[in-house]
């Protein structure tokens, strides 16, 4: 078994409004310093050693993430 | 004339899309998410909800059930198809319709009576309407910003693909003002408002909503 991380976000271009209101309570909670945030998706998958790697690019662009407006990168956490 | 309504687990609005099947003067058939069986209808519409609890994303996981892989075989065969609210979600999720639904702009569920204008005529689902008629149906969402790439809203704009714009304040930052849009060939409509919930003045802010669903009697009796 090994664990995968899947790190899913809104591309770049993308309006994050969840973000931009993380971003705007920060100085209210009396943080500064902090110029943006985005919000996106965070999956751990413990998959057998069996599977490859494009079939998770495929679990990760098929279903996990929505190309039209979303970024993914696909990590095998080390043993 | 038999219209198909999908439920899906946490669909919310079938009842109300059944209703405006039966008031349009057709008949309402039952479709269950799990079936990979359209029942030999005329037409389906996918309506609101939370299907699956929106979990992942709205309209994710419910575009890989059994039924809508039926939906998808027979779009191809120009079966006219209607999505509302999450039923949109679906359709987009499902590559029946281009572009996203994301978080309203202003991150509060809008819900409210809403003035459109109807931008396209020459589809399935809104031939009854005069060109550029102003209509009010409720909207109720979370996720109803309609996004896509720049050249995907050009492509809709430049071929008259979209069915429906928000007149007055834009209730969720979508583009272009975008409330609904259709596929090329105008068989497939979706739309964030809720057409179903404006079929008769007594339980609704009008009657307009109807005319979807007498418009696509005609388009399949013709």
């Amino acid at each position: 078994m090994a664990r995968v991380v899947v790190d899913v976000m809104p591309k770049p271009e993308i309006l994050d409004p969840q973000g931009q209101a993380v971003a705007n309570a920060l100085p209210r909670l009396g943080f500064t310093g902090i110029a943006d945030v985005r919000q996106g998706k965070h999956f751990e998958l413990e998959v057998d050693d069996s599977v490859d790697d494009e079939t998770l690019a495929k679990i990760a662009e098929g279903f996990l993430s929505n190309p039209v407006v979303e970024d993914f990168v696909v990590r095998r956490l080390p043993a | 004339m038999r219209i198909g309504v999908i439920t899906f687990p946490g669909t919310l609005d079938d009842a109300d899309a059944a209703r405006a099947v039966r008031y349009a003067g057709a008949e309402a058939v039952a479709l269950w998410h799990g079936d990979a069986d359209l029942r030999g209808v005329d037409a389906v519409v996918v309506p609101g909800g939370f299907s699956y609890g929106d979990y992942l994303r709205a309209g994710a996981i419910a575009r890989f059930a059994p039924v809508m892989g039926e939906v998808v075989r027979a779009v191809r065969g120009g079966l006219p198809v209607l999505g509302i609210c999450n039923g949109f979600q679906i359709l987009c999720e499902a590559g029946l319709l281009p572009g996203a639904l994301l978080r309203n702009a202003g991150l509060h569920f809008v819900c409210r009576d809403q003035r459109l204008r109807v931008e396209r005529t020459s589809t399935a689902w809104t031939g009854g309407f005069e060109a550029g008629a102003e209509i009010v149906v409720p909207v109720k969402n979370m996720d109803g910003r309609y996004t896509a790439e720049q050249s995907t809203v050009d492509e809709l704009e430049g071929e008259g693909r979209v069915v429906f714009r928000y007149l007055g304040a834009n209730p969720n930052g979508s583009l272009g003002d975008i409330a609904g849009i259709s596929s090329a060939d105008g068989r497939v409509v979706g739309l964030m408002p809720h057409p179903e919930h404006a079929i008769d003045e007594l339980t609704g802010p009008s009657a307009d909503g109807l005319r979807l669903f007498t418009s696509v009697l005609g388009s399949v009796l013709a």
